[in-house]
């Protein structure tokens, strides 16, 4: 295969484009858990988990508008063809970020007796946003065949979803609270980590039998063999974090991280074994990264952009992250 | 109401016309807190702090309303417009994509830092976080404006198999309507943010509260006001020529002139009527219209009968007026209340309550103006290139109605939200919690608890 930038540039950008998807995932997944989440604890406590995401929701959602950005510019027509696909999910994601994202802002400033419906519409958003994503991820799989089996499936995914990012929420909780709150999100993370498991299981049994093509790449020989580290891993990682969440929180509070990292490390694996099952197709069974592209020019253009912003943007990034380390405290605009 | 085109465009009208009233704040009230920081870090005066922390709250609250909004759009151009991107996609997807990592990431990465990190950095990171954000909001609207201008006047391309491909990313950029857009949008959102920091302020003002921040916006809002209004007509006028040059049609239904003629008159005031092409009640002034559009008194003026493709005229006729109303009322009322300002220190109640009834006076002159531009150039949505009927997706029409009922439902509930809380923000910051009783405030001669002064105040 000769190497011109009509065949590398699609594929380099179907990169940054999965990059910006896992970096949301993981991101913004924390956060929306802890949206999720905060519906079932009042007054002290839910502020406090509010305070733990307040600095950084912000950023984390821009990945998504970069996802969908440079699915927009690098592959138009899968932007039409999938969006086109998915018009009422995506108004109902919609509507579930609009709120979240407002009542966040609103419920710190307006009336008290106005709070706790900011709080409400904030629990709301957050998952329906969850469930929303869960559902258009379950449609995607099955190649957006409506029957009422691929409907029931992608409700599973959407609940599993929200089990996903209530679990990854936790576990960063776990790092950000302490006291009570901590034992709570400890809690928390024990009974979403069974459900983000079923729901694991569940998309790596579908999406080989919806799709002779990714039944063969996963289990023909050598491929099952060289494949199979990946559900291992993966499995040995449920297992690992039910065992740590068993001991936390520590007296020293050593440790606390760790269900975090575990919990992205299942967000890779996961993400990453969903990549190799649809790469090159874009579009499922449809449409490939090559065929969906915009001129290799325009690319050139936004990828050399990319390449000199994107470590600009992590750099700054981690200088957020790193002012607001350490235990989340009450969050005062002064 | 079965028509998907012309829904799915009422529901892009509806977005984005929710999306800009948020940047159109957020853009230019970066650069006013950062103006209250560097005041403060200069002065040490409180007032200038105080103003930075009232003001900085409104603008998280626009910021957050804007970030949502712009979401919504982003995923709107390929659920309703998927044409618009097939077609001049290689063109708008790097202006885009540079917005996005130019500024979206920039903004939304030390804005956190600038609401929350005062007690985490140094005073020197949080200004320059507060630099970092006003720097990020205008670098959005540059790119924006890029590409909104190049769909009006596209330049610097060629079409192949119907498809635009870039042939000068310079020509693309700096398109001839750029400039004149550009500075613009720039200087209406000057103007809002102004008229919102004097109309807030002087609401304040009016029920007598006296916090040091108060006269400090009060001042800022109006004199940013006066400054601006004469630059923005100025601009304005040339924006103007450069459209009659450009998009002469646009101009035409501006102006209410149907029939091609030397010596047009200012149509003051009509009716436009698509039937008989003509303006019904029309008071019009003679030449006026040529003289200004031309500088001859005697200048030929093109109507719109004589173009092919052409905007509906009443919407923009009347959009266009508007527009240029709230401009010569900010004007009167900007340099009325700059003259007391200088004479007595402060403004007259009369005024402050004009100022307060213009608060968001800005938002309906720049959503006029945008309808101006954005129904001037139809049938177009690039012009010459690329129809917005073209471009439509073939989702069904119902789809589309439902989730427009839903959208206008959510905006509504929202623009009545954030006003009510700016205004809930504006009187909650009268009562004097923030005066800690143990610090004695000096009154007349006499030292009294704060809580004491404010309450007798």
């Amino acid at each position: 295969m000769d190497l011109t930038s009509a065949t590398w540039l699609p594929v380099a950008f179907a990169g940054l484009m999965g990059l910006s998807v896992l970096l949301y995932v993981v991101l913004d997944g924390y956060d929306l858990g802890v949206g999720i989440l905060s519906g079932t604890v009042q007054g002290e406590h839910r502020d406090r988990m509010i305070a733990s995401i307040g600095p950084f929701w912000d950023a984390n959602e821009t990945w998504l508008v970069l996802a969908v950005g440079l699915l927009l510019v690098a592959f138009p027509q899968a932007h039409g063809a999938i969006l086109g696909e998915l018009y009422l999910p995506v108004a109902g994601l919609l509507l579930g970020l609009i709120l979240r994202g407002v009542a966040f802002e609103f419920r710190a400033k307006s009336a008290v007796d106005h709070k706790v419906w900011w709080d409400r519409a904030f629990v709301a958003g957050s998952t329906l946003a969850a469930l929303m994503q869960g559902y258009m991820l379950g449609l995607y799989i099955v190649g957006f065949e409506r029957t009422a089996a691929n409907v029931s499936f992608a409700l599973l995914t959407a609940l599993c979803l929200v089990a996903g990012y209530a679990f990854i929420g936790a576990t960063w909780l776990i790092i950000k609270t302490e006291g009570v709150l901590q034992r709570r999100a400890v809690a928390w993370a024990r009974g979403t980590l069974l459900l983000s498991g079923i729901g694991m299981v569940a998309v790596s049994i579908v999406t080989p039998l919806v799709s002779e093509r990714i039944w063969d790449k996963w289990l023909s020989l050598p491929n099952f063999v060289l494949l199979a580290p990946v559900p291992l891993v993966t499995a040995g990682l449920f297992v690992g974090l039910s065992i740590v969440l068993r001991h936390l929180p520590t007296r020293t509070d050593r440790f606390c991280w760790l269900p975090f990292t575990g919990a992205v490390g299942i967000f890779m694996l996961g993400f990453h074994g969903l990549a190799y099952s649809f790469f090159p197709y874009i579009v499922p069974d449809k449409l490939t990264v090559w065929q969906a592209a915009a001129a290799p020019e325009s690319l050139m253009i936004i990828f050399v952009g990319a390449l000199v912003v994107l470590p600009i943007i992590a750099a700054y990034s981690a200088f957020a992250y790193r002012i607001f380390w350490g235990k989340a405290t009450d969050l005062r605009y002064y | 109401m079965d028509d998907p085109l012309l829904l799915a465009r009422i529901q892009f009208a509806a977005n984005i016309s929710f999306h800009i009233l948020f940047p159109t704040i957020t853009i230019a009230l970066g650069w006013v807190l950062l103006f209250f920081k560097l005041r403060f870090n200069r002065t040490g005066d409180a007032a200038w702090m105080d103003a930075y922390k009232f003001w900085v709250k409104i603008f998280a609250l626009s910021f957050a309303l804007g970030v949502v909004s712009g979401i919504t759009m982003s995923f709107q151009f390929g659920t309703n417009w998927p044409g618009f991107m097939n077609t001049v996609g290689n063109i708008a997807g790097p202006l885009l994509a540079y917005e996005i990592l130019t500024a979206f990431f920039l903004e939304a990465g030390f804005l956190g830092i600038m609401l929350f990190g005062w007690n985490r950095v140094s005073n020197r990171v949080h200004t320059l976080a507060t630099v970092l954000v006003a720097v990020g909001t205008t670098i959005s609207a540059f790119w924006i404006l890029v590409l909104n201008s190049w769909m009006q006047t596209p330049a610097g391309f060629e079409m192949r198999d119907g498809v635009a491909h870039a042939t000068d990313w310079w020509a693309i950029v700096f398109n001839p309507s750029m400039p004149y857009r550009l500075t613009h949008m720039l200087l209406a959102s000057g103007l809002t943010a102004a008229f919102l920091v004097a109309g807030v302020s002087a609401f304040r003002w009016l029920r007598r509260d006296r916090s040091p921040g108060v006269i400090a916006g009060l001042r800022t809002g109006v004199f940013l006001a006066a400054a601006l209004i004469p630059i923005q007509i100025f601009i304005g006028d040339m924006h103007g020529l450069n459209t009659l040059e450009h998009q002469p049609a646009k101009i035409a239904a501006m102006e209410g002139i149907w029939e091609t003629r030397k010596g047009a008159p200012m149509v003051v005031f009509g009716l436009p009527d698509e039937a008989t092409k003509s303006n019904r009640f029309e008071i019009a002034i003679p030449n006026i219209a040529s003289f200004y559009l031309t500088h001859d008194w005697q200048g030929e003026v093109k109507g719109i009968n004589s173009f092919d493709h052409r905007p509906p005229v009443a919407p923009v006729f009347f959009a266009f007026r508007i527009m240029v109303g709230i401009g010569l009322l900010m004007f009167a009322v900007s340099w009325l209340a700059a003259w007391q300002l200088r004479r007595s220190g402060e403004v007259h109640h009369h005024v402050a309550r004009v100022l307060v009834a213009m608060t968001f006076a800005g938002w309906i002159a720049t959503l006029s103006g945008w309808y101006v531009t954005e129904i001037g150039r139809q049938p177009w949505l690039v012009t010459g290139i690329l129809t917005a009927k073209q471009a439509a997706s073939n989702v069904a029409a119902p789809m589309i109605a439902s989730t427009l009922i839903g959208y206008l439902l959510v905006y509504a509930g929202l623009l009545a939200a954030y006003i009510a809380t700016i205004f809930y923000l504006a009187r909650k910051s009268a009562v004097p919690v923030h005066h800690s009783p143990a610090e004695p405030v000096r009154a007349g001669g006499a030292t009294a608890a704060g809580d004491a002064v404010a309450a007798a105040l």
